[in-house]
């Protein structure tokens, strides 16, 4: 993975990661074979290192984890969900530009 | 003349964009490319490409974005990340408005903004989107594992991602309103080869149908009047392309009536010192080969219209 300040999570790690977390978290749910996804992946790099220390920037794998996004019901990816104190604050999908990612970023900070 | 930030602006990076960027750069006109979401138009979402002359094995449409955009970087193409909100193309310098406020402004611009899925516009399309309607199977295909689905459409995309989807779904019915499919030979061959995917022709979605769970059903309308019913939980719908033109001055260009840019063979439009390529032009075919052709044409062209500018 190119960053590393963006970290992977699992079904298993999400309570605690996520919902439970101090920060608020941008969650990329993405899979290996979906081309807008890979695409969106320096994006994703960048912002995290801009947003360090203010927002968690996660990404987790449907493929190998296919709970939580049954659980938000999400059936396209790219879909990215901002969440804050366990709640989900606002949510995009498809591959969308660093201007629209961060103006979702910002609605929880 | 007054002076403008750079020579050349390019509108849009799928195909068009790229091949029209490669050129400037080698041509080292002074260039930006501009790109409201990723590089790669279209072809990000094509799960696989076997008719690109030159990639012998096929290859994934992400993987060739890939290949496109180091071949622009290596010549030193300057992209930029920004959604482009208006256009004033009236004049020899040419203004850009950007949503962040910002403005560049330039001598020649290429517009090779793309164009989208169309839609079906049909009541239920909305409401589930993203809840079993879907238009692109390389995205959404997985999510319906072992699922009955339906593809909406009877050209290449239609059809090549119908096989595609067999992967995933348990059964694919292709629904297409008229009596014969307009996709490549090759292309429906392996369909029709294919027990998993079944034809419904001379048929028309009516409505899309569901519950909180999603898609459940489609209406259909046949060429004879009568009405059925078809139990689904995805539909994918791949009819068409509409044009990305929401920006551009419908007045100045000249547009065709489905809102295409009409320009001559050397992607010329109505205005000088504008060019356009790729799906927004007004044409019959659209493909990626052909994007990538009239890119480069857009661009010669450009650089001519500049040098003659410069003579005057």
């Amino acid at each position: 993975m190119a960053s590393d300040n963006v970290i992977q999570i699992s079904d298993n790690e999400f309570e605690s990661k996520v919902l439970q977390g101090d920060l608020p978290c941008l969650v990329d749910f993405w899979a290996p074979w979906c081309g807008p996804c890979k695409a969106i992946g320096p994006v994703i790099d960048e912002l995290a290192a801009e947003f360090e220390g203010r927002v968690l920037i996660a990404k987790m794998n449907v493929d190998d984890n296919p709970a939580t996004p049954g659980k938000y019901g999400i059936r396209a990816i790219p879909t990215l969900i901002l969440f804050k104190n366990g709640d989900v604050v606002d949510q995009i999908t498809g591959a969308v530009g660093k201007t629209q990612l961060t103006e979702l970023i910002n609605k929880a900070v | 003349m007054d002076k403008a930030d750079y020579q050349l602006v390019i509108i849009g990076g799928g195909p068009a964009g790229l091949t029209a960027g490669l050129y400037a750069a080698r041509a080292r006109l002074n260039t930006v490319l501009v790109e409201k979401t990723t590089l790669g138009g279209q072809v990000l979402i094509t799960h696989w490409v076997d008719n690109y002359p030159g990639v012998v094995d096929g290859a994934a449409g992400y993987d060739l974005i890939e290949k496109w955009t180091a071949h622009a970087r290596r010549f030193g193409l300057e992209t930029r990340s920004a959604n482009v909100v208006s256009l004033d193309l009236k004049n020899s310098i040419k203004i850009l408005n950007l949503e962040n406020g910002d403005r560049i402004t330039a001598r020649a611009v290429i517009i090779c903004t793309g164009g989208s899925p169309g839609k079906l516009n049909v009541p239920g399309e909305k409401e589930f989107t993203g809840k079993g309607v879907s238009y692109c199977a390389t995205c959404d295909g997985p999510f319906y594992k072992g699922r009955e689905i339906a593809v909406v459409g009877g050209g290449n995309t239609a059809i090549q991602e119908a096989v595609h989807l067999t992967r995933f779904a348990a059964k694919v019915t292709v629904i297409h309103r008229r009596g014969e499919l307009r996709a490549t030979k090759v292309v429906q061959e392996k369909a029709f080869a294919d027990e998993r995917i079944e034809f419904i022709l001379n048929a028309e979605v009516e409505e899309i149908r569901g519950g909180p769970d999603g898609v459940e059903e489609l209406r259909l309308r046949h060429r004879d009047g009568s009405v059925s019913s078809l139990a689904v939980t995805g539909v994918f719908i791949l009819i068409g392309v509409v044009p990305n033109n929401e920006i551009l001055p419908r007045d100045a260009l000249e547009l065709d009536e489905y809102g295409f840019i009409i320009t001559d063979t050397e992607m010329r439009t109505a205005l000088p010192g504008v060019f356009a390529a790729g799906d927004i032009r007004s044409k019959n075919f659209r493909q990626i080969v052909t994007a990538a052709g009239e890119g480069a044409t857009a661009e010669l062209s450009a650089e001519h219209y500049l040098a003659n500018m410069d003579e005057q």
